[in-house]
């Protein structure tokens, strides 16, 4: 029987469905940082057993760590905490830690996919919703909570109902100045915030065929964005070439017998799906969010829409979002002032986000009264970019290169936007107060970030390149 | 996990869609290493002023007096976004049982249901009827029955619950009791698989 990649993945690891009800779920991989999981160490202790399986879990710091003078202890208490019982907590239970400090360490959803520890076929784990990104290897990969980061760190297994199958095509070339950013926010804007609750996404057609590794991961890591319980993408010869030689890539003929079956890896030609969309990458323009969820996205070109045409999920909230934001129905998003630009975050923070900005910086200034934030999503990325001169480019740009952490995705660390403040962000979510308190975030692609930065205002990033 | 069969109460109602999870605890709360307090957090920044306790904003429904009880009445897309349970758990430590909504996100729905919390979906008309009830209105959840009734109307509707989820729910059962009992069959799965 004609199969999709989801039930090819989903199949290999079902320990035992229970009648009408969920089934029981095999992890192979368990990824855990400091906020989702001091709770489901309590637990495991007050019940008196251990991690499972400890091997199969990675450990990393990085939703509290500050992003300057990570070699001095965390300022705020609370935080450091957190930090300080994640370190213990590995130690007691035998798991591997990138704390702070460490070559590996960085954003959970960069160490795995760089580690190679994330691979095609397998099935992830993490407290965090942008475990998602992970699907881009050809993976089940999504987000859990702290109950089940317990579960998972006592059984190795989760109890889960099989979500329905939706695969999102898109076919074409992609224009000047749009990226995978684009893509993903180009489809939020169809299917808005909810258009895939309830539903594995898929991602397909040549649009994202043509995609670098790290292009597919942003895409994956916003499905959630779309309400999606994961997305993914079928592996193929980029995937492989970019698993091969990695950390905990496999060796020799293990690689031979794991490659052989990453090959059976892809949804069958006559598969069906609950539902489907189909998009033409010709339609996509660089684009940028005025509201306050990531559905809430128009082309740098476009007006900020009315209550009419926007999409009818975010009819009744367009008053309250627009009115958090400070911007009017009807008015163009081109041409609006920006106080910060925040390139980071687990969605584009890779070495190829830095050397996209890099190329299109190189010889630019930033605007006076702009502040730029470049965080890179590891210490790998951060060598990578001193390695290749990169942070010479943005020095010399005016723009700050700091060191690795979630930073100013979510409000959380030292690295918050002021009240009332815009900031154009590379990060996920546009929520209220999600970069600080009153923050008022623009979501958008690392080119069209940097393009803000070098002029100040949102600006169409194709006006500006040679 | 603290077991819920019947509920019937007064409601605390908010009528806006894609609440998420930020809005319902903001990231800089999630810095505790237990589940407990953070009720007093709930909803942080539409609560309150400029993050000042001593000014609660008088236009949000839980600074209203008159609003109480067990059951928070939500518009749709409900608790989208980060997958943190401490959206759950300050629901909960709040002293809600139950969340009605026309729409949930998944990982709420799960970190919910995982919490003794219950996750109610209705359709949009009967979410409209809940929220043009007056604040003295009382709602009958009853899990058994999986039905939900507005007592002033007497309107009333069915919802959906994975079975196995309503065993859990009714007799206070976690999901991790039932998993340890699997050991045997998880270590005789990775076996087999090789």
């Amino acid at each position: 029987m004609a199969k999709t990649l989801f039930e090819k993945i989903w199949e290999k690891h079902v320990v035992k469905t229970i009648d009408g009800g969920p089934s029981v779920l095999y992890i192979d991989k368990h990824l855990i940082h400091e906020v989702t999981s001091p709770q489901a160490f309590t637990g495991l202790n007050n019940r008196g057993i251990k991690v499972f399986r400890p091997q199969q879990v990675v450990a990393t710091a990085d939703h509290n760590v500050p992003t300057l003078n990570q070699h001095l202890p965390i300022k705020e208490e609370l935080g450091r905490k957190q930090v300080e019982a994640l370190v213990k907590n590995c130690a007691e239970h035998g798991i591997e830690l990138y704390g702070l400090g460490h070559p590996f360490q960085g954003i959970v959803h960069v160490i795995g996919p760089e580690l190679g520890f994330t691979q095609p076929g397998m099935t992830i784990v993490c407290g965090d919703s942008h475990t998602s990104t992970h699907g881009a290897f050809g993976s089940i990969a999504f987000g859990i909570g702290t109950s089940e980061v317990e579960m998972v760190m006592a059984t190795q297994c989760l109890m889960q109902s099989r979500p329905k199958l939706m695969r999102i095509t898109v076919d074409g070339t992609l224009n000047k100045g749009v990226v995978s950013k684009d893509i993903v926010l180009y489809i939020l804007s169809k299917i808005s915030a909810s258009g895939a609750t309830g539903y594995a996404v898929e991602f397909a057609g040549s649009a994202i065929r043509s995609l670098s590794m790290e292009a597919r991961m942003t895409i994956c890591n916003m499905s959630i964005e779309m309400g999606g319980r994961c997305g993914l993408i079928a592996p193929d010869e980029t995937t492989f070439s970019y698993v091969d030689g990695r950390k905990f890539a496999p060796q020799g003929a293990d690689w031979d017998k794991k490659l052989a079956e990453w090959k059976k890896l892809f949804t069958d030609a006559d598969a069906l799906f609950d539902k489907e969309y189909h998009f033409d990458a010709a339609d996509i323009q660089p684009m940028i969010t005025y509201g306050t969820n990531p559905g809430m996205g128009i082309g740098v070109t476009e007006v900020i829409p009315a209550a009419d045409t926007v999409h009818e999920s975010d009819r009744s909230g367009l008053n309250k979002s627009l009115a958090y934001m400070g911007l009017q129905q009807g008015a163009p998003i081109k041409g609006q002032k920006i106080d910060y630009v925040f390139i980071g975050s687990c969605t584009n923070s890779r070495i190829e986000d830095l050397r996209m900005v890099a190329s299109f910086v190189k010889g630019k200034k930033k605007a006076d009264d702009v502040e730029v934030w470049i965080v890179p999503g590891s210490k790998q990325v951060e060598a990578q970019a001193i390695k290749e001169g990169i942070d010479k480019v943005f020095e010399e740009a005016g723009f700050q290169l700091r060191q690795p952490g979630c930073s100013a995705c979510l409000g959380m660390n030292e690295d918050k936007i002021p009240a009332g403040k815009y900031c154009i962000s590379t990060s996920n979510r546009n929520f209220e107060g999600r970069q600080g308190a009153g923050a008022r975030t623009l979501l958008a692609s690392p080119l069209t970030a940097a393009a803000a930065a070098i002029t100040g205002v949102v600006s169409d990033v194709r006006e500006l390149m040679n | 996990m603290k077991a819920l069969t019947i509920i019937q109460s007064r409601f605390v109602p908010i009528n806006i869609e894609n609440i998420d999870t930020d809005q319902i605890i903001p990231a800089r709360f999630l810095k505790a290493t237990t589940k407990d307090g953070f009720g007093k957090n709930l909803f942080r920044d539409w609560r309150y002023e400029n993050d000042d306790e001593s000014k609660p904003r008088t236009d949000f429904p839980l600074n209203h007096s008159q609003y109480t009880g067990d059951i928070l009445v939500a518009g749709k897309n409900f608790g989208c976004g980060s997958s943190r349970e401490h959206a759950a758990w300050s629901i909960l430590d709040y002293g809600f049982r139950v969340v009605v909504s026309s729409f949930f996100a998944d990982i709420f729905k799960n970190n919910a249901l995982n919490n003794g919390v219950l996750a109610v979906q209705v359709s949009d008309a009967f979410l409209e009827k809940i929220f043009a009830q007056g604040p003295d209105t009382e709602l009958l959840v009853d899990l058994e029955k999986q039905s939900i009734t507005i007592l002033s109307t007497g309107d009333s509707a069915a919802f959906d619950i994975n079975s196995y989820k309503k065993t859990c729910l009714l007799n206070g059962y976690d999901d991790i009791d039932y998993l340890l009992s699997m050991k045997p069959a998880i270590e005789k799965f990775e076996t087999e698989r090789g």
